[in-house]
């Protein structure tokens, strides 16, 4: 399990914003609503969402818990369909060398060819199993402190959008500049000073 | 609040000089745990990779990367006269008198990777999963939290009146092995 894993990555964010009443009722109801489907979309390239940290393939939340202690542990699986390109080379050849048999001519349009493409990429993606990826979520919501087990842009991504429209808080990525604005106690006037640094030039 | 995209491309410098400042106050043996006024023992040591980068004339960049368990960073210093910042470098922490952390820290976007923090105990029997989850969640807030304190004690510095004087006087005297 990742966040359990002897080594990792993370990404930190700081949660903007706060739930009006009952934050774990809300936060409930936000991962069973955005819960990653029990059962596979066939025609779905990618699709996400939230699913219990201890259960990562089975995303039931009445059975599995997302509270430990102060924190909300639970995680976010992407499932993607990948299609080597070399597997949509060969049907492309196949089906290719049958149009033109069926037609008895030796070429194929331009048209005929997009066509092709479109209709092995849509057999190709039925067949395909999704391949998961799981990442793992540590939300301490009192401090307003997040981290994501990952540091894949895409990932982020997925993450911060997946997590307003579930929650409606806003994930603010923690790099320099954010930490300065969300966990510093620096004035007013510090924080201007600070804006206005330029890079360090450390060359006599 | 700034835009983050642009805040992300026009302040990502100040955590490449901050790792910079990092490697100078760890190669000069500065005293950390005054530093971070921590109540308790904090160490930093240079694990094993340091990467530079020197934005060229063309602004093109040269890229250096140090790898290796006993690898001399030599090649470093004299990337850092040429004028190039650390942009990602493995640390060693040690918090405490026995409790070790070892990671890559990205210095524009503050990633964390191969992060290993100490074992969490596996004492417990029931509720074992619970107890592991709050030791490692602990952990994690511990390294984060020195990464966080440092970084805003070099801007507390950087800020100082007596910066240039003082602390940037010093880093060139190391820089430059005076």
């Amino acid at each position: 399990m990742g966040f359990l894993s002897t080594t990792f990555s993370v990404s930190r964010y700081y949660i903007q914003n706060t739930f009006d009443s009952e934050p774990m009722e809300q936060v409930r109801q936000g991962l069973v609503k955005h819960a990653i489907p029990k059962l596979e979309n066939e025609y779905e390239e990618i699709s996400a969402g939230w699913t219990p940290y201890e259960s990562p393939y089975l995303p039931d939340f009445e059975k599995f818990s997302f509270v430990f202690g102060p924190y909300f542990l639970f995680s976010l699986r992407i499932d993607k369909k990948s299609i080597p390109a070399k597997l949509v080379q060969k049907q492309m050849a196949i089906e290719i060398e049958k149009k033109k048999e069926k037609s008895g001519r030796d070429f194929i349009s331009k048209n005929e060819k997009s066509e092709i493409k479109e209709m092995v990429m849509d057999v190709l993606m039925h067949k395909m199993p999704s391949i998961p990826n799981v990442y793992d979520i540590l939300w301490n919501y009192e401090s307003a402190d997040l981290f994501l087990l990952t540091t894949q842009k895409a990932a982020n991504e997925f993450f911060e959008n997946i997590f307003l429209k579930s929650f409606n808080l806003k994930p603010i990525r923690i790099f320099p500049y954010t930490l300065v604005e969300t966990k510093s106690a620096f004035s007013s006037a510090q924080k201007d000073r600070i804006l206005t640094l330029t890079p360090l030039h450390h060359v006599r | 609040m700034l835009d983050i995209a642009t805040a992300y491309n026009k302040y990502g410098f100040l955590g490449n000089d901050f790792l910079t400042w990092l490697w100078f106050i760890i190669e000069t043996d500065q005293d950390i745990t005054r530093i971070m006024a921590s109540k308790e023992p904090v160490s930093l040591d240079i694990g094993n990779s340091l990467v530079l980068e020197n934005t060229l004339g063309d602004k093109s960049k040269e890229k250096i990367t140090i790898k290796g368990d006993q690898a001399g960073l030599e090649e470093g210093t004299t990337a850092l006269k040429k004028g190039a910042k650390v942009t990602e470098m493995n640390l060693l922490c040690t918090l405490g008198q026995e409790e070790e952390y070892k990671f890559t820290i990205k210095g524009e976007s503050f990633n964390i990777t191969g992060l290993k923090t100490p074992s969490a105990g596996r004492d417990g029997v029931d509720d074992e999963i619970e107890g592991l989850i709050l030791e490692k969640a602990h952990l994690l807030f511990r390294i984060t939290q020195v990464i966080d304190t440092l970084f805003l004690a070099y801007l507390y510095l950087r800020t100082a009146d007596d910066w240039k004087d003082n602390s940037l006087r010093r880093m060139r005297a190391w820089i430059y092995n005076d």
